[in-house]
């Protein structure tokens, strides 16, 4: 027989010593949204359960992702490696508070989609899989944003894909189909490239883990070959950000599925392109960083203007939504170009507050949509009569997405332009302020056709629009359906609001993550022990 | 051996790039299908080619017996290949019935999503 | 593709291919094999099944729907890391059980579990997307 665990020493290839509880937070989200998934998946002719499962799950998520930010932020960083295996051999699941924090937000938003889909999703729409493949794509981002291995980080990257394709083609209608083709095959060339990238930095390297790469990279003789790594990584992490030249996948597809779905992709995939950018240009690869600083900051420019231009330019609400994420994106990207504590920490307070206001707006499109029947802007009008609460949120909203206070955007916009002054970056930061400038206008003008103003185009300006009284609309299912997606919507509203009011805990967080991404030793300390495991 | 395996990665690659700028919906698959194969070759070459053992530990022993081949790539690959397989598989089922909705296999003719001559958005109030 | 001689021999030679995978999957843990080839075997039987006799008797035979096998199959996978969580080791570490069963020295193990599950999801992938493909064909 071999010689068996029990007897040998393994202390050179395992860990030995136990694993407290409380770090099983660290893998925790993984496992729970696996498990309602597939418990949804088995499931999936019981479409009135379905929901309560999701929201259990979800709620769940919420919760222990509230737990491990809490760890992170009382004990410093976090690693799990599975199987017990010695760093670097073992797949290392590492967290920080930048990681942490992303999670949690985006389980917020997944709840809120959760609720949201109540209403939003049919019982075909259950059968096909809404609500596992939302629980799928939260395990592929929970896991993204935990990892500590940059080949761990490609496989969440396809799982969030394959559930996302699932959510996008829900419906099989011509248009989800003709989207699902576009976002397919452009997101699985950027993960290839992804892929390349890591390839050839292993071959230069001989390590994956995340914290063991950026001492490696210090060591080599030749910095050269690693530039083109650096090359690549930004321009597969771009693509998936959807930064300017590589962005066109995003509005021929985002647009085309239920706008739960729109809502929750709107919110967290681009982010996790962020997130992959911030760990591998700022952490991993900092000297080469540098080299490409420039080309990241007129590539932001270029993102955030065109994204306005762009949604300036549509006259379908749900489009011109795909054009502001767009816009966004080029915010987060001029803070990464930055890449001082300060704009990181910028960077990542945008993304928490673009997660949630742009599934916030998507939310509200969505129900004005359903009030009156239509996304083109030339045939909306009347919402405010319709429903002030709805137009009420859409202002709020609107304001945090332009960056006006008292709304979550306006503390991230501040951050972000202080710190492109300070570095000596004036032209990024009056980018950011002409960006927010041409969004402003082009979601005031969503506001006063769609809400402010009477009626739809033809109707006599200033006589309330007599809408066709929707029968449905009292009906109690209807209003049970209406009831999920205000609270959702109340639930992101509200959280911008918070972010808005009282930003200090929020930006401390982010503080102490962006420290942790500009100086790692504390990630590296804590997957390789000694000093600097505590911030 | 590194070398020689460059040069053919890059024809690979070169193969697929040529066929992904294809307009035509199915060479655009096979390009992708070329694509994964090529990275999977790349990254067996990046893990340095050795004629080496493999690497099996014997009964005997904990650690390796003299040199091994790297096992770590071909566990790279062997993920690389089941995601890229399954995403294929998936790619092909989607294309397919993207074909027989839209009628068309060309990438420039199907713009049901984005419609050509849209009307603008009202100009001003 | 409709042949007397394949449709007579389709049903023996899917079982025979399951079987086979099942072998294949049990001599993963020290053989070359294991979940992910396995499952791909089981999933051609029935590709083969399909294409000789039609979607609809696949469908029958298998008779929990392939999404919802493919969902075990993670769930499975999933709760193999879990044992770990009460002996205080980190996710998916391996834990063995030689219990002896007539005299025969069986090792046991999570990993196994973890293997059996990954069988599960790769045949109800692949073979949900090849049922789907079929069934194009037939209409």
């Amino acid at each position: 027989m071999a010689v068996s665990e029990h007897t040998a020493d393994v202390s050179h290839a395992m860990i030995t010593t136990p694993v407290a509880t409380a770090d099983w937070l660290v893998v925790s989200p993984i496992i729970i949204t696996i498990l309602g998934g597939v418990i949804c998946l088995m499931m999936r002719k019981q479409t009135k359960i379905q929901p309560r499962i999701a929201i259990a799950t979800l709620g769940l998520l919420m919760l222990s992702n509230f737990g491990l930010l809490a760890r992170v932020m009382d004990k410093g960083v976090i690693t799990m490696v599975m199987g017990q295996w010695l760093p670097p051999y073992g797949i290392a699941f590492t967290v920080d508070a930048t990681g942490a924090m992303l999670a949690l937000i985006a389980s917020i938003v997944a709840f809120a989609t959760a609720l949201y889909g109540v209403g939003d999703s049919d019982a075909a729409s259950r059968r096909y899989g809404f609500y596992p493949f939302l629980m799928l794509l939260m395990t592929g981002v929970s896991g993204t944003f935990l990892t500590g291995d940059i080949f761990n980080l490609y496989v969440w990257f396809e799982v969030l894909l394959i559930s996302s394709f699932g959510l996008l083609i829900l419906g099989s209608d011509k248009a989800q189909l003709d989207g699902a083709v576009k976002y397919g095959i452009l997101n699985l060339i950027a993960t290839t490239l992804f892929l390349i990238a890591t390839g050839y930095l292993y071959g230069l390297v001989g390590t994956l883990n995340m914290a063991d790469i950026p001492r490696s990279v210090a060591a080599l003789p030749n910095h050269a070959p690693i530039t083109t790594v650096a090359m690549l990584y930004l321009l597969a992490f771009a693509m998936k950000a959807a930064a300017f030249p590589v962005n066109f996948w995003l509005p021929a597809s985002y647009h085309t599925p239920r706008i739960a779905v729109a809502g929750v992709f709107a919110g967290l995939l681009t982010k996790v392109g962020i997130y992959a950018l911030m760990r591998t240009m700022v952490m991993l690869l900092p000297v080469h960083h540098a080299l490409l600083a420039h080309v990241l900051a007129v590539v932001a420019v270029a993102t955030m203007i065109s994204g306005a231009l762009g949604a300036m330019a549509q006259s379908d609400l749900r489009r011109a939504l795909g054009y502001l994420v767009i816009s966004s994106i080029g915010s987060m990207l001029a803070g990464i170009a930055v890449s001082t504590a300060l704009s990181l920490t910028g960077t990542i307070l945008y993304a928490i507050h673009s997660i949630i206001v742009m599934t916030g707006l998507y939310f509200v499109t969505g129900m004005a949509g359903r009030m009156s029947g239509t996304f083109a802007l030339r045939e909306l009008g009347g919402l405010y009569g319709k429903s002030p609460l709805l137009a009420l949120a859409f202002i709020i909203l609107a304001m945090s997405f332009s960056g006006l206070p008292p709304t979550s955007g306006f503390w991230a916009k501040v951050l972000l332009v202080d710190a492109s002054l300070k570095s000596d970056w004036p032209w990024l930061a009056g980018s950011i302020l002409v960006a927010g400038f041409l969004t402003t206008i082009a979601l005031a003008r969503i506001g006063l056709y769609a809400f402010w103003r009477g009626g739809p185009e033809g109707t006599p300006d200033g006589t309330a629009f007599a809408y066709a009284e929707n029968a449905d609309m009292t009906a109690p299912d209807v209003t049970a359906a209406y009831t999920g997606m205000w609270l959702a919507l109340g639930l992101l509203v509200g959280l911008s609001l918070f972010i808005g009011l009282a930003p200090d805990g929020l930006v401390a967080i982010a503080k102490t993550g962006a420290a942790g991404l500009v100086d790692p030793s504390g990630y590296i300390g804590s997957v390789f022990g000694g000093t600097g495991g505590h911030p | 051996m590194e070398a020689g395996f460059a040069v053919l990665i890059g024809f690979i690659f070169a193969a697929s790039i040529y066929l992904m700028l294809s307009r035509q919906l199915i060479r655009i698959l096979l390009g992708i299908s070329i694509l994964g194969n090529a990275v999977n070759l790349l990254i067996f070459t990046a893990g340095r080619l050795e004629r080496e053992v493999p690497p099996v530990i014997p009964d005997s022993s904990l650690v390796p017996v003299g040199a091994t081949a790297n096992p770590l790539p071909q566990a790279l690959i062997l993920t690389a290949i089941v995601i890229s397989f399954s995403f294929f598989a998936f790619l092909l089922v989607l294309a397919f019935r993207t074909y027989q909705e839209l009628g068309t296999d060309d990438a420039n003719e199907m713009r049901v999503a984005e419609p050509k001559g849209e009307a603008r958005p009202p100009m001003g109030y | 593709m409709n042949t007397v001689i394949f449709r007579t021999i389709a049903p023996f030679l899917t079982a025979l291919m399951i079987l086979f995978s099942i072998f294949v999957l049990l001599r993963g843990h020290n053989e070359p094999g294991g979940g992910f080839i396995g499952g791909l075997i089981a999933a051609s039987a029935l590709a083969i099944y399909g294409i000789a006799c039609g979607v609809r008797p696949v469908r029958r035979a298998i008779h929990f729907h392939p999404m919802s096998l493919s969902a075990f199959g993670l769930l499975i996978s999933c709760l193999s890391g879990l044992p770990s969580l009460l002996t205080h080791v980190a996710f998916l570490k391996a834990h063995w059980i030689y219990p002896e069963i007539f005299g025969v020295d069986l090792a046991l193990s999570t990993v196994m579990v973890f293997d059996i599950g990954v069988y599960f999801v790769v045949l109800g992938s692949i073979t949900s997307i090849a049922l789907a493909l079929e069934e194009r064909e037939n209409d």
